[in-house]
């Protein structure tokens, strides 16, 4: 298996709807904010708007796209692959024989969008949980009782 | 050795509820009288213009320690512990029950514990460790020594599935297995390393203590009055010696310092490490040591993750190590897993070869360095932090006048020197892997050295930040259970090529085949 070909799976396009909703309900009260800042008008018009605005745009639009498209999986045989960061890349594999529980999550708003993130739990304490986030409801199931089929009886 | 006042049945009788042993609530009870102090001398204070201010006090201090006795004894009737086939139950609490059950298997360590007033009673704490990570443990708070040692052996064995023939020869009759002694440490060792423990904590306790002592007396340390006055007193004849005299004072001073922190790495070292003894017994390393509060650990061999060798810059000129182990289970306190605080490298081959592990790799791998761009890096990012502090310095010394702009430069040598540490730290960074191990080898002064299991190892993970990205190197974290192992400033290929050989030995053999 070769970890240095781009051979990731994409993420669920849900995802970026989903960061972007969450970055949007982040952004929001610093925008209400400036706008409460401008109605008092202390500065001429735009001081404060216009910069909180723009960031919140590039926030909320640029980087979960760019976010979604640094990050990937590649579900091997016997291992997982989970890649991402934009500025701060992580390449982490975890090997299944070292899997000691699994966790599929879904918050309110994942399950709306049928998405969920899958946790791989292992003994190291650096790595302790591995998450991969943005998974399609089915496909992070799936993926469960994959990996679950290669761990030992004996560790449940 | 009895703990109920009942005779001792046959084998049978395991399956019944014990209590600890009657002595343990006077332990409980002479702890408890610490907490007594506190409100006595409270108590004093608030009634100190009483004619029986002291009775007052003391009648407080009974009271109180009374009901810790009242307290501690009914905990001790209600606590008890059954050692059954399968697990060990505990049952406590005086108006709340509570029961808890240990599966033998979950047991990863049984550790006994003597702290002074327990020792001098003949008593232990026999603490049973699950992994369950944290305070959630079981223990067992003060049995007979025998009864603890013979604890530890059921316990062992039920968790081997030996059972049965075990607990026939109960007691005296079992003999220990021949133990082989790894390493010791007689007074000799003990005092060698022990000045290499120069410590100066004894300094901060002593200010502690002056500060103290200046809220209650009015003596007050930081007063430069004070000084003057006990100076111009009878401390005056210490100015009058002159230049010669007051040099000869400061060397004195020196020598006392030097003196002061020896003898309480010393007293530390003795406190800690006496009757150090490290031996491979069938169940896996067991140590003991320490003087005061003796401490008795086993370590199974199979749990042993890692070898952390470590020295410091000066007992290195003397060929002096200390080899510490990574293990599943983390026991109680810090540096607990030292399997040899002070040797010889010869003296820890054994102990490495032991615990399954080598010190060096095989005929065939050899050391890779690490990327020179990464140390070049970091040496610019440090120099730019001390142009960065420089430039700050000499500006505000020019704005406010206060001295010569030219002392910023004292920032700026510092800052070429730690540029030029980081160039000079190329040359001692090392990594090979071995058929089976994986070794990090890093430092200049205090060199240390990280064996790892290949096949122990949990998780490998390659980061990058924005810089390394651009030049081309990587940090390796490989997840180890109960340690950390990571390696900065790998180039990338060499990052690369070590995960896929790591990940392909990690993928040969299940989990629950190494933990045995």
């Amino acid at each position: 298996m070769d970890e240095t070909d781009d051979t990731l799976t994409p993420l669920h396009p849900n995802h970026v709807k989903v960061t972007r909703i969450v970055a949007f309900l982040c952004a929001l009260p610093f925008v209400i904010g400036s706008i409460v800042l401008e109605a008092v008008q202390i500065l001429p018009f735009g001081i404060f708007v216009i910069p909180v605005f723009l960031v919140a745009v590039f926030l909320v639009l640029r980087v979960p796209l760019r976010r979604y498209h640094a990050r990937g999986y590649d579900m091997g045989e016997d291992r997982l692959r989970v890649v991402k960061g934009i500025l701060f890349n992580s390449d982490t594999v975890v090997p299944f024989g070292r899997v000691q529980h699994i966790d599929v999550n879904q918050g309110p708003l994942q399950r709306a969008y049928g998405i969920a993130t899958l946790t791989l739990h292992t003994a190291g304490s650096h790595n302790a949980s591995v998450h991969l986030p943005g998974l399609g409801n089915e496909d992070a199931l799936a993926m469960r009782e994959d990996i679950r089929s290669h761990i030992k009886r004996e560790l449940d | 050795m009895d703990t109920q006042g009942e005779p001792q049945l046959p084998e049978p009788q395991l399956a019944e509820p014990k209590r600890t042993h009657p002595l343990s609530f006077a332990v409980k009870a002479v702890n408890g009288l610490q907490n007594a102090i506190f409100p006595m001398v409270a108590g004093f204070f608030a009634l100190r213009d009483q004619s029986w201010a002291i009775f007052g006090a003391i009648g407080i201090g009974i009271a109180i320690a009374a009901i810790t006795a009242g307290l501690s004894y009914f905990s001790w009737r209600r606590f008890t512990y059954t050692v059954g086939a399968t697990d060990i139950r505990v049952e406590s609490g005086i108006l709340s029950r509570a029961a808890r059950s240990v599966p033998f298997e979950r047991i990863q360590d049984v550790s006994l514990e003597q702290a002074l007033i327990p020792r001098l009673l003949g008593l232990v704490q026999v603490r049973f460790e699950t992994g369950a990570g944290g305070k959630d443990e079981l223990a067992l708070n003060y049995l007979a020594e025998a009864e603890g040692e013979r604890l530890r052996e059921v316990v062992k064995a039920r968790k081997d599935g030996i059972s049965e023939e075990v607990a026939e020869g109960d007691g005296e009759a079992r003999v220990e297995e021949p133990a082989e002694t790894l390493f010791a440490m007689d007074e000799k060792r003990l005092f060698t390393f022990g000045v290499f423990e120069f410590s100066l904590a004894v300094f901060a306790v002593v200010a502690g203590l002056f500060q103290y002592v200046e809220t209650f007396a009015s003596i007050e340390l930081w007063n430069l009055d004070f000084w003057s006055d006990s100076l111009a007193g009878p401390g005056s004849w210490v100015s009058n010696l002159g230049l010669v005299g007051q040099i000869i004072g400061a060397i004195a001073g020196l020598i006392t310092f030097v003196i002061l922190g020896s003898v309480t790495g010393l007293v530390r070292t003795f406190l800690r490490d006496w009757g150090f003894r490290l031996e491979r017994t069938d169940k896996g390393f067991r140590r003991r040591r320490g003087l005061l509060t003796k401490t008795d650990v086993v370590m199974p061999i199979h749990r042993v993750q890692a070898l952390k060798i470590t020295t410091g810059f000066i007992r290195r000129r003397f060929g002096w190590h200390g080899l510490k182990v990574v293990s599943l289970a983390q026991d109680s306190g810090a540096a607990s897993h030292d399997v040899a605080p002070f040797a010889k490298v010869d003296e820890l081959r054994p102990i490495a070869d032991a615990s399954g592990f080598a010190l060096d790799p095989s005929e065939g791998s050899e050391w890779h360095r690490g990327s020179k761009k990464y140390r070049f890096d970091s040496a610019l990012i440090e120099l730019a932090v001390f142009v960065f502090i420089a430039a700050g310095v000499a500006t505000g010394l020019t704005i406010s006048g206060a001295a010569s702009p030219a002392f910023a430069s004292i920032a700026l040598v510092a800052g070429v020197l730690f540029a030029l540490r980081q160039m000079f730290l190329w040359r001692f960074d090392f990594n090979a892997l071995g058929a089976r191990y994986f070794f990090v080898k890093q430092g200049w002064l205090a060199p240390k050295l990280d064996v790892a299991s290949r096949i122990k190892l949990q998780s490998v993970e390659i980061a990058q930040g924005p810089i390394s990205k651009r030049r081309g190197y990587a940090t390796l974290k490989l997840g180890l259970a109960g340690g950390t192992l990571e390696v900065e400033g790998l180039p990338v290929e060499r990052a690369y090529e070590l995960r896929s050989a790591i990940l392909s030995s990690i993928a040969q053999t299940d989990f629950s085949e190494l933990a045995g």
